[in-house]
């Protein structure tokens, strides 16, 4: 095979770092290595192949996030760009980083505590503090949300209601 | 009839796309109809989940016949004899409380089935299910503190969910009379048991209608028909609100 005249061989780190600054359609304040559903970038010959893990099965967001995806790889390789939906080993709220979850707490979300797997299916998933004046002492308003990752909490200090992110 | 394993397995991964999508719809109807906020936001977000699912399975039915049908084309394209899914799910609503006890006698099961099908050999099938499985646990959770909350009620919440519960009780039977796919599934890859997911089944609902004080119907007839694609009067009129956009404007797209 002879040499192939293209355009500089992309950086794989250059592509996770782009990666940073795509925002998560429901959530903005989590890019999309926060959240967790990135699982693996390869190089290839005729482009960048890209392994996506969609969170809830019915997350209407999931086509949006591809395509996001789709347009920051290509505007950083100026190459093909081809995503796979990954289902193993399936997103749990495990998967957001530890920047992500401080993210969340910033923005009024309290984020899912402990990890998910017979607590939430055993009703003791619950958050950990309010997100706005981190009392512990909060109260269930409904099991979802406006989004199918979110429960409705209501802090009984300060009174404010707050959104959760379920522990699943 | 006797089916090949591949058939088999479209067959299966089709039903399991049929139960979710014929569920969701029926769920979507309650769509500004909910009794209050919260359970409308809970009814919305369950039906999206299975939404979500049967597009799923219906993919991968899709790939697995190789014929180029989408799961828009299952959904859509497809006249109730074709549908497979359990006569239980497409019940009608009726009040809050059939749609509560509908849900439970199925979710119940369906956490069982996907937790026997996240064991099996087909890869695809356990990892749809991998996902849907803690989903449906989450719903399974608000639903029976629902049922419990009905029958442990009023007098009035007390007759009426044991009304809803004894009138569905037909149709429990059905999710466990599998026919040769289910056998195949089983014998072939691993996949779930029937027989031992009734027994878990019954252990779980006696356990939420005891919770409920609630009383456990005798089983008696039971009704069924949904894996040969013969339904109750009720799916016909789900089906065509479903798929009247398209019928109407065929290959309509947006």
């Amino acid at each position: 095979m002879g040499k192939r005249q293209s355009a500089p061989t992309p950086d794989l780190a250059a592509i996770w770092a782009c990666l940073e600054d795509v925002a998560d359609p429901e959530i903005p304040i989590l890019s999309l290595i926060d959240l967790g559903i990135i699982r693996d970038v390869r190089l290839a010959d005729n482009g960048v192949d890209v392994d996506v893990a969609p969170t809830y099965s019915g997350c209407p967001a999931t086509e949006v996030i591809e395509q996001l995806v789709v347009d920051a790889v290509r505007a950083n390789t100026g190459r093909e760009v081809r995503v796979h939906r990954v289902l193993s080993s399936p997103w749990t709220t495990d998967w957001i980083s530890d920047a992500g979850r401080r993210k969340l707490t910033d923005y009024g979300i309290a984020p899912p505590s402990g990890s998910a797997g017979k607590r939430s299916l055993l009703g003791e998933d619950r958050p950990a503090a309010c997100p706005r004046c981190a009392s512990t002492e909060t109260t269930r308003v409904s099991e979802f949300g406006s989004t199918p990752c979110k429960a409705s909490y209501k802090c009984d200090a300060c009174l404010e209601p707050f959104e959760y992110f379920k522990c699943l | 009839m006797t089916v090949d394993l591949k058939t088999a397995r479209q067959c299966y991964a089709q039903r399991l796309g049929d139960n979710a999508l014929v569920l969701s719809q029926r769920l979507i109807e309650l769509v500004a109809d909910g009794p209050e906020l919260e359970e409308e936001l809970a009814n919305a977000n369950i039906a999206l989940d299975y939404i979500g699912q049967a597009r799923m399975f219906y993919s991968y039915a899709g790939e697995l016949e190789g014929r180029g049908r989408t799961e828009d084309d299952f959904a859509f394209l497809r006249d109730s004899p074709e549908f497979q899914n359990l006569l239980l799910l497409e019940q009608p609503n009726g009040h809050f409380g059939d749609t509560i006890a509908r849900q439970v006698l199925f979710e119940t099961f369906y956490a069982r089935l996907l937790d026997a099908l996240v064991e099996c050999r087909d890869p695809r099938l356990a990892e749809i299910a991998a996902r849907a499985v803690k989903e449906v646990r989450y719903h399974l959770r608000h639903l029976s503190q629902w049922l419990v909350r009905l029958g442990d009620g009023t007098d009035e919440s007390h007759t009426r969910a044991q009304a809803s519960v004894d009138s569905l009780w037909r149709f429990t039977g059905e999710m466990f009379a599998g026919d040769e796919v289910d056998a195949l599934l089983r014998d072939e890859l691993d996949g779930p048991d029937l027989e031992a997911i009734h027994a878990h089944w019954r252990t779980d609902i006696a356990a939420v209608l005891d919770e409920a004080t609630l009383s456990m119907p005798e089983d008696g007839w039971m009704d069924g028909g949904g894996r040969r694609g013969v339904h109750t009067e009720h799916l016909g009129y789900l089906i065509a609100e479903m798929q009247h956009l398209q019928r109407t404007y065929p290959g309509a797209d947006w």
